[in-house]
């Protein structure tokens, strides 16, 4: 049944992935404090939030639309009704002693996601999406605890995969996927760093053609994609090796170290946790009708996968350019503006893919905060396409307007860089330079090709690299069967 | 049967999830009392109920929501004043790790 996944040593991985995206609304899921990072110690809580008692949470109607807007981009069914309930535990984070999440009913589920490893289309499918409120953050001294509950009470959406995740790249590519689409959707801002995003792998281990599932083992405190494959390919093998030494897999929470790159034990889980989920008696269901579902349908934006596949049919770009283009909305819709203003997409790509991601990746800047605009860099392309510069010139015409913020026209003029096209200009340089290399044109005579590749470059050396390429050979091999 | 449900370990779990400490004489106490309890409902369980969805809620009033605008009504100096130990303006509680 599953022959095709990839195989460790004799084994196959089974992942699933759960990831908190949290929504991007101004306040809290339950309550008008501020959802900002960056606020002072506890200064985005209210009674509502630390849990007071006699206090009662009120629904954000943006969380709803966001988590609804989430589900149908992931292809789920949105329950027209679904059920807060309450998840009971003790731990100093939570301060009324539960979480208001969802359980049996949750708002999404049943959906899938595709995307592409390696070269090839992988579909993992989506058990559930449902909202919750996040917990508050811990910082721990030894002697005592501290507590913040600024994040207490964020909507969180957690969307949970199938176990149909089968290597780490995959995993990675999952998650990847997720921002993707949460960040095209508006809905989350997709900083891992800051913990807006956060993937928690379950992973388990079994001998290929087994099909009872292993012991799963849930990993946490991962924040990058390369450290979601790092740490998913670092339990595979960890747990491969624990079974050929006939130790038995605990079920437990381990932490990454990506310092080390290995897992560590945080939590087991042998006393199996018990919630005690129930409604919560505060919140009413949660009621979708179809007026709503088809309006929010109708907002949505074109989604990664679709618009890459537009990319490829419609552009003929390569499925590897087409992928790269539209992982960020932003970077797709400057490809887009790009392409149509100088009617020459595939110039466009190549541009954007060879030059200003290397750029923006080395000024560690987006796209929306390139120095050169799209505008611009069309125009760049359109003066190749029309013969006034050359490929090789637009390059450094190409720096000159990342460094400056010049328009194209204007570094061109200012430098004197405009292409020479004129035959007779160009005649008289190839003329020089056979003139001055004597031996090499009787090498030519002799049969010697090779030395045309030399002739080429000292006349565009004499041009200073200005005169147009297409014309120089022509004229170059008329002059040499002279 | 349902006195095997409420033997004196299931109390103790309860107990121990809810954070309770109880002497045996309490843990005896309460295993009657919730017996009984849970007899109750073994007793409404048998109430054949198929085609009845769960109830909820009993009434069937629109759920409300609130437009996504913030407000604050307390700076976190109000919000940790009560508390009974703090550090600047967090929470300071027992060591949890």
């Amino acid at each position: 049944m599953s022959t095709s996944n990839p195989s460790f040593r004799g084994f196959e991985a089974v992942i699933g992935i759960e990831v908190h995206v949290q929504l991007k609304t101004d306040s809290k899921i339950f309550s008008a404090d501020a959802t900002t990072f960056d606020s002072a110690d506890n200064e985005n809580t209210s009674p509502v939030s630390v849990g007071m008692p006699g206090t009662l949470p009120v629904l954000n109607k943006k969380a709803i639309e966001y988590a609804i807007k989430t589900g149908l981009a992931l292809g789920c069914n949105v329950r027209k009704k679904s059920v807060f309930s309450r998840k009971n535990y003790f731990y100093p984070d939570l301060p009324k002693g539960y979480q208001i999440s969802q359980y049996d009913e949750p708002i999404c589920e049943k959906g899938s996601i595709q995307f592409e490893v390696e070269g090839k289309s992988k579909t993992v499918g989506i058990t559930r999406a449902h909202l919750e409120e996040d917990a508050g953050k811990s910082t721990h001294f030894g002697q005592y605890t501290l507590i913040n509950y600024n994040r207490a009470g964020i909507p969180l959406l957690e969307i949970v995969s199938e176990p149909e995740i089968h290597s780490p790249a995959e995993a990675a590519e999952y998650c990847r996927s997720i921002r993707s689409i949460v960040r095209y959707l508006e809905v989350c801002d997709g900083n891992l760093e800051e913990g807006s995003l956060r993937c928690d792998c379950n992973v388990s281990v079994r001998k290929v053609g087994e099909t009872k599932f292993g012991t799963k083992v849930e990993l946490k405190n991962i924040n990058s994609f390369r450290f979601v494959e790092k740490a998913v390919e670092y339990e595979i093998h960890r747990q491969i090796d624990a079974i050929e030494n006939k130790e038995k897999i605990v079920q437990e929470t381990r932490l990454y170290d990506p310092d080390k790159n290995r897992t560590f034990t945080m939590r087991t889980k042998e006393d199996a946790q018990d919630y005690r989920y129930f409604p919560d008696p505060d919140l009413l269901p949660i009621i979708v009708t179809d007026a709503q579902l088809s309006q929010i349908k109708k907002e949505l934006p074109e989604l990664p996968l679709i618009r890459a596949a537009r990319f490829v049919k419609d552009m003929q770009l390569s499925t590897h350019d087409a992928h790269l283009l539209t992982e960020e909305r932003d970077l797709a819709d400057y490809f887009e503006a790009t392409g149509k203003a100088c009617n020459n997409s595939k110039a466009a790509a190549n541009w954007i893919i060879t030059e200003l991601l290397r750029e923006l990746n080395d000024a560690k800047l987006s796209v929306s905060q390139s120095k050169v605009n799209a505008k611009n860099l069309a125009d760049l392309i359109a003066e190749v396409d029309k013969g006034t510069i050359s490929g090789k010139i637009a390059k450094t015409v190409f720096k000159e307007m990342w460094d400056s913020g010049s328009t194209p026209a204007d570094i061109i003029k200012t430098k004197g860089l405009v292409q020479v096209s004129d035959p007779g200009e160009i005649e008289k340089i190839v003329a020089d330079v056979l003139a001055a290399n004597p031996d090499q044109v009787a090498e030519f005579k002799a049969g010697k090709d090779k030395v045309l590749g030399f002739f080429v470059g000292a006349i565009m050396k004499a041009s200073k690299g200005k005169a147009n390429p297409g014309l120089v050979n022509e004229i170059l091999m008329k002059k040499l069967k002279e | 049967m349902s006195d095997s449900k409420f033997n004196k370990d299931v109390i103790q779990k309860i107990a121990n999830l809810a954070r309770l400490q109880l002497t045996p004489e309490q843990a005896n106490e309460f295993s009657e009392q919730l017996s009984k309890i849970i007899l109750h409902f073994d007793e409404i369980s048998s109430i054949n109920t198929e085609g009845v969805e769960p109830l909820i809620t009993p009434s069937e009033i629109e759920y409300t929501l609130r437009e996504d605008s913030v407000k604050q009504n307390f700076h976190a100096e109000e919000m940790v004043a009560n508390a009974p130990d703090k550090q600047g303006n967090l929470f300071k509680v027992p060591p949890v790790v």
